[in-house]
């Protein structure tokens, strides 16, 4: 008995040091460092003066919920796009080649989020591929302005978001029994009333956690936004990279980055609330 | 609308065009990317100036190929680096946490759990961040109380090790204990019955059993720690990761150098993932 004990203790002890090292007493210096703030002697003391900036300051605001609103549309139209695409690889093409239809949608994911933003830079710039084919074609006379604005970040955002959503979304309409919607279809139901009604639901766990990880990691993202929107990308992320890098303002900073944390958290804690999952279930 | 029902043919055809419109707009970055990485031509477009291995080989005064540039090489070298030490690490303690989540029972399991998956919701950038503030504070600490200076503590290539590492644990243990939970627990009784000792059981038994999703999470550990910019960002000191480096680069104006890294990123990969592919089939076949 006290030898399995003393195995147990192996086991646990890189846990706990993993989980509290370097998640919980981060965060709670996160929390405690956006609450302090210096006197005009330069002492550090305990102040509210961070939050405040970021409330009396339009800018910041506006930012913050522009990310939230941005991030919920990319979610969706992560969703809007990759739903098919799951559908039709588990579903309808014939099995031999749904394996390697599954496997080229891990290619972005494989090459890295920087490779794939460089090639939509190469695609979408004044001088770039598109403008180029299309200057030829005589479509348009001068190059369209297609990068650094909100479409060409959005174009990104979803592009590195794809497989985080078809994944899980495949996953679950894997376990989803045909005959369901043979019978559906025999009994004279369209498909638009199949879709609504048999095969949404049965996809819905993965929905939600594909959902939750996409909405995560846009919020989140600061290299996309940064390379695709450009100046007027007005990210949040991109708030909390100049307190901390640019004007080595650490309490704000901290408060920032808490702001945002705590804006996902919310967000994704309502989401499982509304469609009634747990949150292990969700991401696993 | 599926593999047993007819479908009307427009329907059909239309489908069909929407998934192959995806799979351009997934192929069309990474596609023109490599292509461009052997155009002649100093910058990353077309029109096509005719073929050249230049942005992979040259090293004369205007030209500077991939594997001429110590900067490059240097940074790719480091990235590899990183990526070894995180996916030796995360594997090892990720393995350890879906043992304890799978098959211990001990008090505090559930919040022990909800923390492990925690990363899975934070932000990069706030990983980044917080891991940036404590490291700091107890560097300074330790430097105040004790007098002595702890490099590891302020940017370096060691703490990105530990940020990347504290997020793709997470990963490891979600694919080991998936795998762990099929696992069949009779296998394991009747060796400790027969006098085996609990190590030699995980060493003898069920490791093997693990042995695919070892592998696999390993390799995508390598790729998450390969290819991580955004928590990288904030934790990096002078020895750069080539995530890093190529960014600062195309913010500096873009050479097909850059294509040509992606071409060796993109080619890599995908040989990666060959190799994966028949290794999954072999072992299916078995």
């Amino acid at each position: 008995m006290s030898k399995i004990k003393w195995g147990f203790y192996i086991f646990l002890i890189p846990v706990l040091l993993w989980l509290f090292l370097l998640i919980v007493f981060p965060h709670i210096d996160l929390f405690v460092n956006s609450f302090r703030s210096q006197n005009n002697l330069g002492d550090s003391i305990w102040s509210l003066a961070n939050y405040k900036a970021f409330f009396s300051d339009s800018v910041y605001w506006y930012t913050f919920v522009r990310t939230a609103v941005y991030s919920i549309l990319v979610t969706f139209l992560t969703f809007i796009v990759t739903f098919p695409v799951a559908f039709y690889i588990t579903k309808v093409v014939s099995v031999k080649f749904s394996g390697f239809l599954a496997l080229l949608l891990l290619m972005p994911f494989w090459v890295g989020e920087l490779v794939s933003v460089y090639g939509w830079m190469i695609l979408l710039r004044e001088s770039g591929i598109i403008n180029f084919f299309l200057l030829k074609m005589g479509i348009i006379d001068t190059p369209l302005k297609m990068l650094y604005n909100d479409i060409s970040m959005i174009i990104g955002l979803v592009y590195m978001s794809m497989l985080f959503m078809i994944v899980p979304i495949m996953s679950s309409l894997e376990g989803m029994d045909d005959s369901l919607i043979e019978a559906a279809s025999d009994l004279g139901a369209s498909k638009f009333t199949i879709i609504r009604k048999i095969v949404i639901p049965h996809a819905a766990p993965g929905i939600v956690s594909g959902s939750i990880v996409v909405f995560m990691l846009v919020l989140g993202d600061y290299l996309t936004p940064d390379l695709l929107g450009g100046k007027n990308a007005l990210w949040f992320t991109e708030q909390i990279y100049n307190e901390f890098i640019a004007s080595f303002n650490w309490n704000e900073g901290a408060a920032f980055g808490f702001l945002l944390l705590a804006l996902s958290t919310s967000i994704i804690w309502l989401a499982l609330k509304i469609t009634n999952q747990s949150f292990e279930k969700a991401v696993s | 609308m599926i593999r047993t029902l007819p479908s009307s043919k427009t329907y059909k055809i239309g489908y069909t065009i929407f998934i192959a419109l995806f799979y351009v707009f997934l192929f069309a970055p990474l596609i023109v990317t490599c292509v461009l990485a052997f155009n002649n031509s100093n910058f990353p477009t077309l029109p096509w100036k005719g073929f050249t291995l230049d942005w992979f080989f040259a090293n004369n005064g205007q030209r500077v190929g991939v594997f001429e540039d110590s900067d490059l090489l240097s940074s790719m070298y480091i990235s590899f680096e990183t990526g070894f030490y995180v996916s030796v690490m995360s594997l090892i303690v990720g393995t350890m946490g879906a043992f304890l989540f799978v098959q211990e029972k001990f008090r505090f399991k559930g919040a022990l759990y909800f923390l492990a998956l925690a990363p899975l919701v934070i932000p990069g950038v706030i990983l980044g961040i917080s891991i940036l503030l404590s490291s700091t504070i107890a560097g300074g600490f330790v430097d105040q109380h004790f007098g002595i200076d702890i490099p590891f503590l302020r940017p370096s290539f060691s703490l990105v090790v530990l940020g990347q590492f504290s997020f793709i644990t997470t990963f490891v243990v979600l694919v080991v204990s998936a795998k762990l939970k099929k696992f069949d627990g009779t296998l394991e009784e009747a060796a400790l019955n027969l006098g085996a000792s609990r190590f030699d059981v995980i060493r003898l038994i069920t490791l093997p059993y693990l042995k695919p999703a070892l592998i696999g999470s390993f390799i995508v550990s390598f790729l998450m720690s390969f290819g991580n910019f955004n928590t990288t960002l904030f934790l990096v000191g002078s020895d750069t990761t080539l995530p890093i480096d190529l960014y600062s680069r195309i913010r500096d104006g873009s050479t097909p150098v850059l294509n040509a890294v992606s071409f060796l990123l993109i080619f890599g990969t995908s040989l990666l993932a060959v190799f994966n592919l028949i290794y999954n089939n072999v072992k299916n076949k078995e």
